[in-house]
């Protein structure tokens, strides 16, 4: 439970971190050190490189930018479920922020550390799909957006290249959004065995726009886009929320192991976007 | 590589291998052994510190990492020879049994009632999730936590074996 | 104030201001100068032969001392065992390992980090083979986990297990002839007591250090029996036991993890010899979950014959009992421990077989309740599914069959006395406390708008307080360590001239509040202020010949030893007081820190009066000896046999199979309390690891033996929102086995509640026809058990 040995550095400056992750082999970036540090414990992970982004200025902060909010890439999990921006207009994130593991482990990880690590059972992308965000990735080369959609890409992969960072999430404002799960030690504890974030816009009356987004049911998190548009369209009701349910496995692989079987996973999908629909809609 | 850490207001300067625990240093170089290891995965929250102000697990933080930064353990919430309202509570409510998650659970529950100086049971669960307890069933840990809270709003608590024995 | 306490009153523990401060000192904050660290490499494979070990690397590695593999350490033997029934465990793995996590080598190096290194760079070759852990499998025998012996180490068969010392009548063909009976109904399940990991929150951990000079060797160790442990040093080294002190200070709870001997006791004996430096090793989680040992692990069918109005004909049991790979302290004797208690609270003719099977996985041995938790979760099943078999209620069907109190003492089933019990008043008053009545009908009131409540009720009893002398040749002795004692208790009482106490102990506390306990005892009985005694324990040396702590043994033995030697003390003193206050010392009486004349407070001495006179013998009386101390050791006639009822309220979700557990009652009888805090507090932490047994925990193998539940991710404890306050009350029974009356209360909790909760989740479901659910109860499997009933 020792780390082996590796190299440390905490960069100042957005660039000098930039340029030491583009020129060394084998780097890892360090922000909250929720899951690098667990793996590096034991020896799973073992980095030559160990880029610390805690000391660069500016990328703790939640910011207003009118039509939607941003997310700094050391903006911690606690600040992100506690912060009244997103809970206004990222209330899924806020909940999805708020049920990720303890205190502790909140006050240290961090929102984009857990969105750039891509657990397949993790919180917060569940919530960041369904909400439509943008990621923005950074390198020596340039920067560039990434569409939440394309983000997650398989089991703890996701779209950045290594010589990219993670620096902020645009999340768009508008519409009203939860996120529902049940964790594995029961009630909301834990890592997620399922979960749902859904997001709708019914400033219309019916639903003109929804998302919804799932996590721990497949080898990544992902959008159920049969189910969204399924609810499309429709006033809410009872049927039609049944309805979208029944979509949340659509396309996907569903994962057996220790928490769940197969059937049982999907049948879990299918409650938790039924219960986020009606709480959002009730 | 250097570091400078204020632990429990002292200063401390040195050097450490950039893979050092936070943990190990605490419990190794500084002799603060009051902050316990019981995981490998930053589950059991035993090592729980205060980095400024906030809980966090020393197991799963590098030294490094904590450069520049006030640390309150266990042994810095005492004032003195008065103990925490906290620290109370856990004596006069039986909170503890073999003691080994008690320091996490003591700095655990003084980031809680900081917070929020009269929590609900539930809420007190939830504050005290990250700390797991093998003995108590964790009963007892609730009740002290009450305990702490009523002596911290200045009320007389109502819990706990001076309240009971004189009732 | 005078603190001077009563006994049956709460204080605070006299352990806590050291605790609560960070400042009570546990083995891995012990430094000792010149220390070295120690770390093992382990198999990653359940059967494997090692082909060949390449250590150069890990020796060459700059801050390595040594590296030892099996070679180094065979003429030392195996690690000791008390029962030595089976394959005892090597030292070292030498040529084969047998189990995922088996020691290979040790690396001993300056420091963790460091020894992590090197043991990076050990380079182990396996020819992996066939291994067996479905336990069905095992006990067929078509692959043998030791080549030269049968999977199943013997068979505990009913009332044969002391053929020769008692001669009981065989029940099995009554109870056969009873299933003929027309009215006879028959009910059998086959359940999982799945295993588990004792999981206590300090892993655990040694250090060493070997005089050359004094040809002695120090141990510190996170042990519940470290009496036991120095035998097991001493002999394996081939030196007295008396140059071996073993010290066990703060530990961090135990739960039978440890109260076993293990390999890095001897290892890191060994390595401080070799290297002449101190050597240190403290586990890691995942050698806490894969090579301490674990708990339970059986797989058996309980069956009950009765008849319509609650009588029940016959009660069986055959189970397969996993031992794990290799034998270790009390292993084989665990289920036998749940033979002792097999007919529960119940006059019912029983009939037990139980299978001790090899497989390769970790050891198991004792975990919290050992054997009779499962003893009383497949009756406690069972009795629940007759009961709704036949459409009585689960409380008058056990009404229906207990023991009555003028029954005491009761032989049980297999020969064994149990002390005193009085079944009904306690399971009488806990239905009342609780509303039984009401809650039934809050139950049905919730199923009819679709929610799916449920109660779960258990009895149970324990036997505990190891216990009589006359079981030391059945395995209850430390023989096996070279330490011929029987499960005595012992104690020591000593005035010091300054009139404080000092009490030694030899028991080993991992958080039972022994200190406090016992300074009631002392108190109670002399008078002297609880902050005037000191008590001591976790010395092999040191303590008086002691035993440990675990089976709930402490105070009815340990507790009776030191209340012995302090009617010792007092009696002397009475002697002493007497003479100072020109008194007959039948008249003299002991309170308020001293002593006084009965009828006239202002006759009276101090305690530090009493002992100055005490260590002047020219003052004393003539012909006194000097001093005031006095030992005691006791050795109870029997066992005790505490016994208990615990109630459930759950809801089930019927989408999620999610259970909430939302209230638990529990009536516990231990005998007499001495300080009822301290005793509610193991009550609510074993009804938590009970509960933590049925809804949450299960140590998992593959069927490869690959360990999947190796971190604390996988094996997930019970946090504080996943438990509600638990709802305390007690009978008051008296044991008269021991002067004071206690019985034990450590696995109390433990035993009566993994069956309340699944018997209140089964309740939930029944009518959709859910039967049984295996433990734990996963909301999948919960899930999935209500879509099978559904079909
Ligand atoms: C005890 C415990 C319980 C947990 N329970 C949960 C839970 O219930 N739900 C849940 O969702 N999660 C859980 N987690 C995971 C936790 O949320 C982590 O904090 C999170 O997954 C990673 O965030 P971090 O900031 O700590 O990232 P780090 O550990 O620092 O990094 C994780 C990975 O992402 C990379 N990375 C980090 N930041 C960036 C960036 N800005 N740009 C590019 N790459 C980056 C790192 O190089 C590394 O590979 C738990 C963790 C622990 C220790
Ligand atoms: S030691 Fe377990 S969380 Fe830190
Ligand atoms: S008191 Fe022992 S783990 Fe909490």
């Amino acid at each position: 439970m020792y780390p082996p040995k590796f190299d440390y550095l905490s960069p100042t400056t957005l660039d000098e971190a930039l340029s030491a992750l583009s020129g060394a082999e084998n780097a890892k970036i360090l922000s909250g050190g929720m899951s690098l540090i667990p793996l590096m414990k034991l020896r799973l992970v073992r980095p030559a490189t160990v880029i610390d982004i805690s000391r660069i200025p500016g990328l703790d902060s939640i910011e207003d930018r009118g039509s939607h909010i941003e997310i700094g890439a050391m903006v911690r999990t606690s600040d992100t479920a506690g912060n009244a921006l997103v809970r206004e207009h990222a209330t899924a994130l806020a909940e999805a922020a708020g049920s990720t593991a303890d205190l502790q482990v909140r006050n240290q990880g961090t929102t984009c550390g857990s969105i750039a690590h891509a657990d397949l059972a993790a919180d917060q992308p569940a919530a960041v799909l369904a909400l439509g965000a943008t990621m923005v990735a950074e390198s020596t080369r340039g920067t560039r957006e990434i569409a939440a959609a394309d983000f997650f890409v398989d089991t703890l992969t996701s779209a950045l290249e290594p010589d990219e960072i993670l620096t902020r999430i645009k999340i768009p404002k508008g519409g009203r959004s939860v996120y529902r799960k049940l964790g594995r030690r029961g009630g909301d504890s834990d890592y997620p065995i399922a979960a749902a974030a859904v997001w709708v816009d019914t400033t219309v009356g019916d639903i003109s726009e929804a998302r919804i987004a799932l996590t721990g049911v497949s080898s990544k998190p992902y959008l159920a886009l049969d189910a969204a548009a399924s609810v499309v369209g429709t006033d809410g009701s009872a049927e039609a929320i049944a309805a979208a349910a029944s979509h949340a496995t659509d396309g996907v692989v569903v994962l057996e192991d220790l928490y769940g079987t197969v059937d049982y996973r999907k049948q879990l999908a299918e409650t938790y976007v039924r219960r986020a629909l009606e709480d959002l809609l009730a | 590589m250097q570091v400078h850490i204020t632990v429990n207001g002292i200063d401390h300067g040195g050097d450490v291998e950039p893979r050092r625990l936070l943990v190990h240093y605490l419990r190794e170089d500084l002799d603060l052994t009051g902050t316990h290891v019981g995981c490998d995965t930053g589950y059991c929250g035993a090592c729980t510190v205060l980095v400024d102000g906030r809980p966090i697990k020393s197991c799963t933080m590098l030294t490094v990492q904590a450069d520049g930064s006030k640390i309150r353990t266990v042994e810095g919430v005492a004032d003195g020879n008065q103990l925490h309202p906290v620290q109370e509570g856990f004596w006069e409510c039986h909170g503890l049994q073999c003691g080994f998650c008690t320091p996490g659970m003591i700095m655990s529950s003084v980031a809680l009632l900081e917070s929020n100086s009269d929590p609900t049971e539930a809420e007190i669960r939830h504050g005290i999730e990250g700390n797991l307890c093998r003995c108590t069933g964790y009963h007892n840990i609730v009740r002290s936590v009450q305990y702490a809270g009523a002596k911290m709003r200045g009320e007389t608590p109502a819990l706990g074996v001076t309240a009971e024995a004189s009732s | 104030m005078s603190t001077t306490s009563v006994m049956g009153g709460i204080v605070r523990r006299k352990e806590d201001p050291s605790l609560i401060q960070g400042k009570g000192i546990y083995v891995d904050d012990k430094k000792l100068h010149g220390e070295l660290a120690a770390v093992f490499v382990r198999s990653p494979f359940a059967a494997a032969t090692i082909t060949s070990i390449d250590a150069s690397a890990a020796r060459a590695l700059e801050g390595v001392h040594a590296v030892y593999t099996a070679a180094d350490v065979r003429h030392l033997g195996p690690t000791l065992a008390q029962v030595a029934v089976g394959t005892l465990r090597p030292l070292l793995a030498d040529g084969v390992v047998k189990h995922v996590g088996e020691a290979v080598a040790m690396v001993v190096a300056d420091d963790r980090y460091v020894a992590q290194d090197g043991a990076d760079l050990v380079y182990v070759d396996y020819d992996p083979g066939q291994a067996v852990v479905d336990l069905k499998e095992a006990f067929s025998d078509a692959v043998k986990v030791h080549a030269d012996q049968s999977n199943t180490l013997l068979t505990w068969n009913g009332n044969a297990w002391w053929e020769g010392v008692i001669d009981l009548p065989d029940p099995s063909p009554g109870i056969q002839e009873s299933k003929l009976r027309d009215d006879a109904v028959v009910v059998s399940l086959e359940m999982i007591n799945q295993r588990l990991i004792p999981t206590a929150i300090e892993p655990r951990a040694v250090i060493a250090h070997w005089s050359a000079g004094y040809g002695s060797v120090e141990l510190w160790s996170s042990s519940q029996i470290p009496h036991a442990v120095a035998g097991a040093v001493a002999t394996t080294f081939g030196i007295p036991s008396n140059k071996v002190r073993v010290i066990a200070p703060e530990v961090g709870g135990g739960f039978g993890v440890k109260l076993n001997v293990y390999p890095d006791e001897i290892l890191t004996c060994f390595a401080s010899r070799e290297l002449e430096r101190p050597v240190r090793w403290t586990e890691t989680r995942r050698e806490a979950a894969y090579s301490s040992i674990q708990g339970r692990g059986w797989i058996g069918t309980a069956t009950i014959t009765g008849t319509r109005d609650g009588t029940i004909l016959g009660y069986e049991l055959e189970a397969i009992c996993d031992m794990g790979a290799y034998t270790h302290n009390f292993t084989v004797a665990i289920p036998l421990l749940g033979l002792f208690v097999a007919s529960g609270q119940y006059d019912i003719p029983t009939s037990y077989k139980l299978h001790c099977v090899v497989t390769n996985t970790m050891t198991t041995d004792a975990y919290r309740g050992a054997g009779r938790p499962e003893a009383a979760y497949y009756l406690e099943r069972i009795i629940d599914a007759f009961s709704r078999k036949i459409g009585m209620d689960p409380a008058d069907v056990r009404k229906a069959n207990f023991h009555p109190p003028e029954a005491f003492p009761v032989q049980t089933a297999i020969g064994l006395t149990m002390d005193t019990g009085n079944y009904a008043v306690n399971l009488d008053s806990l239905l009342e406390r609780v509303g039984y009545e009401d809650l039934k009908a809050k139950r049905d009131a919730a199923r009819s708008e679709g929610r799916l409540l449920g109660i779960g009720l258990s009895t149970y009893v324990e036997v505990c307080g190891f216990g009589p002398s006359g079981l030391a040749g059945l395995g209850f002795s430390w023989a096996g360590y070279g330490l011929p004692t029987a499960f005595n208790g012992s104690g020591v009482v000593r005035v010091q001239p300054d009139g404080t106490c000092t009490v030694t102990i030899g028991t080993g506390p991992s958080g039972q509040g022994h200190e406090t306990t016992w300074a009631q005892i002392v108190s109670d009985g002399l008078g002297i202020p609880m902050e005037n005694i000191e008590v001591q324990h976790g010395d092999s040396l040191d303590s008086p010949m002691g035993v440990g702590t675990f089976g709930s043994r402490s105070i009815a033995v340990d507790g009776t030893a030191t209340f012995e030697a302090t009617q010792r003390v007092k009696a002397k003193a009475a002697l002493i007081a007497g003479h100072l206050l020109e008194a007959a010392s039948e008249d003299i009486l002991f309170a308020d820190d001293g002593a006084h004349v009965a009828g006239s407070p202002d006759r009276a001495v101090s305690w530090g009066e009493i002992a100055t006179a005490a260590y002047q013998p020219h003052t004393l009386p003539e012909g006194m000896e000097g001093g005031l101390e006095a030992s005691a050791m006791f050795s109870p006639s029997n066992a005790t046999w505490p016994f208990g009822s615990h109630m459930a309220l759950v809801e089930v979700d019927p989408q999620t199979g999610d259970v909430d557990l939302l209230e638990y009652w529990a009536t516990d009888d231990c005998g007499n309390v001495i300080n009822p805090m301290i005793v509610d507090g193991q009550i609510h932490g074993g009804i938590a690891q009970g509960v933590a047994q049925a809804l949450f925990e299960e140590a998992i193998y593959d069927s490869d033996g690959n360990f999947l539940t190796g971190t604390m991710i996988d094996y997930a404890l019970p946090a504080a929102e996943s438990l509600p306050m638990f709802q305390l009350d007690r009978t008051v029974t008296p044991t008269d086995v021991n002067p004071l009356g206690v019985k034990g209360i450590g696995e109390a909790g433990t035993i009566g509640s993994a069956q309340t909760v699944v018997n209140a989740v089964v309740d939930a479901l029944a009518h959709l026809g859910v039967e049984h659910i295996d433990m734990p109860l996963r909301p999948k499997r919960v899930w999935q058990a209500i879509q099978d009933a559904r079909g």
